[in-house]
């Protein structure tokens, strides 16, 4: 028990290394709040570790540990489709009458939870399905926001023809910016993305003339059917409902088609791929303006629900947070980019409390999942 | 005018190129864009107030004003060198056989983590720093550089002369090159690759840490988001240069410090923050290879 190595393991897990930490913070948080994160280190390294220990015991193992490493891809390819089938219809209940049981904050948050699942989807297309990285999937998510605010503010487009005419425009400027940059390797056309985010930004922060600069628009107009008009939290969840459905039954058919094949294909082995007779360029570009398109539609159902927009929405921060969601359900999984995106609407807004640290362990949370399971909750190993 | 210009362009431009070092030596290293190295600097120029602020409670800016900043450089130094060190073994190093993606992630999750620390141990205020340095220009009126402008662009020449001996001259610098060229082989040279690693960050954050006290000197206000902004367009020069080419890196970082220096004077103000990535989306269509740098195939 007591052999020197074991202890010296101790001692730097349990001693050093809160040591070291509190002495890199000393500078910027000052004695007090160096000594207080040294104190949480070690009770929190202590406690970790009482966890592991635990988890050495046969018992925890077959009760707890197992199944939260099998669960829940390994468990549901077991229990077949049929069961399956099951859990996809009891969710499609809950999903559809819960709501008409809350109230307009929860609905109003299930809604928000709703709009990003179909960015989600969206994304999931490029970054899951076919490896590309983008990192400026909110500029598209914003130009399809844009398009219709203009369009309605200033010519009183109505909805349902803002809704294709932003899908189209923010496809458009997928086409381009994937004609342009898809020939690149992965990291450079994570940077273009990038740039086009911080431009498309730019662009809706200071063109007043058009976009009425950092005050955004206001009173756009609401979607009508007929002399119905959408309104209230329930209208609206109901509505994005709708086109999450869509955009995940249009993207599971593409899925298990030639072109979502195609897709994998390249993600797995560009140059296999190639070899294979596959157009990558084309390909990939389809899954960009794809993507592209499902962002445009986001954006303006966005602007009629919110009826205000500003560029604050369309930062790269929100790319981030769209690919954390993609990310955190699994990369390439559909349920799992609806899942990512419900659990990080839902959560923080559960956080509420600890305001502050949100971003603080949002970061945190997305290092330690990377290290941990970088497949994500529904993810397959690779 | 013009030559006011670019003096401004080519301090703004060194302290670009200081930056791009860290993102092209660990680009040219490990394959990953180091999102966190943008942070780092922030984080320097912190520390500068920080220590400035403890050696002017202390008396010693007024009595020794050069030998306190001095330390002043030193210290922030050695702590960024610690927050980079630390940054690699727990966001990069368990990653290092994970699919490509997965490290850019925690760079991110990195870089937001360290944003909001700083804005939580700091405040997110804008932070002022003393004024130390007149705006007298240093050679006459004829020619209008300051005298901390002279400073930065000096420290920062010297800064990559140094860097470039170190690479190109010393053992330490070959192994380097070594890894970077081919990991397997290096190790089975006898390299030790995790050491090297930690020393590029380590080289990278010194660097970082250098520019941002620099920074903070020299705009005299500090705020937790400059990071950010300031590492992407780092990283532009660095790909401008050519990513993973250290002479590129500083090239690139003067060239594009000098374009946005001369753009916003000449073209628009407001899209200052515009040219970097109107240059960057150029750069990789046109020449993908940057300024510099080698074309390289795909490996299979």
């Amino acid at each position: 028990m007591a052999n020197p190595a074991v202890l010296k393991t101790r001692l730097k897990k349990f001693l050093l290394l809160p040591l070291w930490f509190a002495l890199l913070a000393w500078p910027l948080m000052g004695a007090v709040g160096a000594v207080q994160l040294a104190g949480t280190l070690v009770v929190g390294a202590l406690s970790v570790s009482a966890i592991f220990s635990l988890s050495r015991s046969e018992g925890f193992k077959k009760v707890i540990l197992t199944p939260v490493r099998l669960f829940p891809t390994q468990i549901l390819e077991a229990r077949g489709d049929f069961f399956k089938k099951i859990l996809m219809a009891g969710g499609a209940a809950i999903v559809i009458i819960l709501p008409l049981f809350l109230n307009n904050y929860y609905v109003d948050i299930l809604s928000l939870a709703a709009l990003y699942a179909l960015l989600a989807i969206g994304l999931n297309i490029t970054v899951g399905y076919t490896g590309l990285l983008d990192l400026g999937y909110a500029a598209f998510y914003g130009i399809g926001a844009y398009t219709y605010a203009i369009l309605s503010t200033g010519f009183g487009l109505s909805f349902w023809l803002g809704l294709p005419v932003g899908a189209v425009l923010a496809a458009f400027f997928g086409l381009v910016l994937g004609l342009v940059t898809l020939r690149l390797r992965g990291d450079y056309l994570a940077i273009i993305t990038l740039g086009f985010v911080q431009i498309v930004y730019l662009c809706l922060n200071n063109w007043n003339a058009v976009t009425q600069g950092p005050n955004g628009i206001m009173q756009i107009g609401r979607p009508a059917l007929g002399s119905f008009v959408f309104r209230t939290p329930h209208h609206f969840y109901y509505l994005i409902l709708f086109f999450v459905v869509l955009a995940a039954l249009a993207v599971h058919r593409m899925l298990h088609s030639q072109i979502g094949r195609a897709w994998i294909a390249i993600r797995e082995d560009e140059v296999a791929a190639e070899a294979m007779g596959i157009d990558t360029t084309r390909i990939k570009t389809l899954a960009f303006v794809l993507g592209a398109a499902i962002a445009g539609v986001a954006g303006v159902l966005f602007a009629a629900r919110y009826t205000f927009i500003s560029p604050e929405s369309f930062t790269f921060l929100e790319s981030v947070r769209i690919l954390s969601m993609v990310v955190l359900g699994g990369m390439g999984s559909l349920p799992g980019a609806i899942l990512g995106a419900f659990l990080l609407t839902v959560l923080p807004e559960m956080l509420r409390g600890l305001a502050n640290y949100r971003m603080l362990i949002f970061g945190i949370a997305l290092v330690v999942m990377m290290v941990f399971r970088p497949q994500g909750l529904l993810g397959k190993r690779s | 005018m013009f030559l006011q210009q670019l003096i401004n362009g080519l301090t703004l431009g060194s302290v670009y190129a200081l930056l791009a070092l860290g993102y092209t030596m660990v680009y040219g290293i490990l394959g990953l864009i180091n999102f966190a190295h943008g942070e780092i600097y922030m984080i320097g120029a912190y520390l500068g107030i920080v220590y400035l602020g403890l050696f002017t409670v202390l008396g010693l800016t007024e009595s020794h004003l050069l030998l306190s900043l001095f330390f002043v450089f030193v210290l922030s130094a050695l702590t960024c060198a610690g927050y980079g060190m630390t940054m690699e073994r727990i966001a990069y190093r368990p990653l290092r056989k994970a699919h490509r993606l997965a490290p850019l992630i925690s760079a991110i999750g990195m870089s937001i983590f360290l944003q909001n620390y700083v804005m939580l141990a700091q405040g997110s205020s804008d932070k002022v720093v003393p004024h130390l340095f007149s705006a007298e220009a240093v050679l006459g009126t004829h020619f209008p550089m300051s005298q901390i402008q002279g400073f930065i662009i000096a420290a920062s020449f010297l800064l990559m002369a140094i860097l470039h001996f170190f690479i190109r001259k010393t053992r330490l610098g070959k192994a380097m090159r070594a890894t970077s060229q081919d990991k397997t082989m290096a190790a089975l040279c006898g390299i030790p690759i995790d050491r090297i690693i930690a020393i590029t960050f380590i080289i990278g954050s010194i660097l970082a840490a250098v520019a941002g006290v620099m920074v903070s000197v020299y705009y005299g206000v500090v705020n937790f988001y400059i990071g950010y902004v300031a590492g992407l367009k780092a990283f532009t020069a660095a790909v401008l240069g050519g990513i993973g080419n250290i002479p590129g890196a500083m090239l690139g970082g003067l060239l594009l410090g000098l374009v946005e220096s001369l753009g916003s004077a000449y073209i628009s103000t407001e899209f200052k923050d515009g040219f970097a990535f109107l240059i960057l989306i150029l750069v990789l269509i046109f020449r993908p290879t940057g300024l510099l740098g080698e074309k390289g195939g795909d490996r299979v």
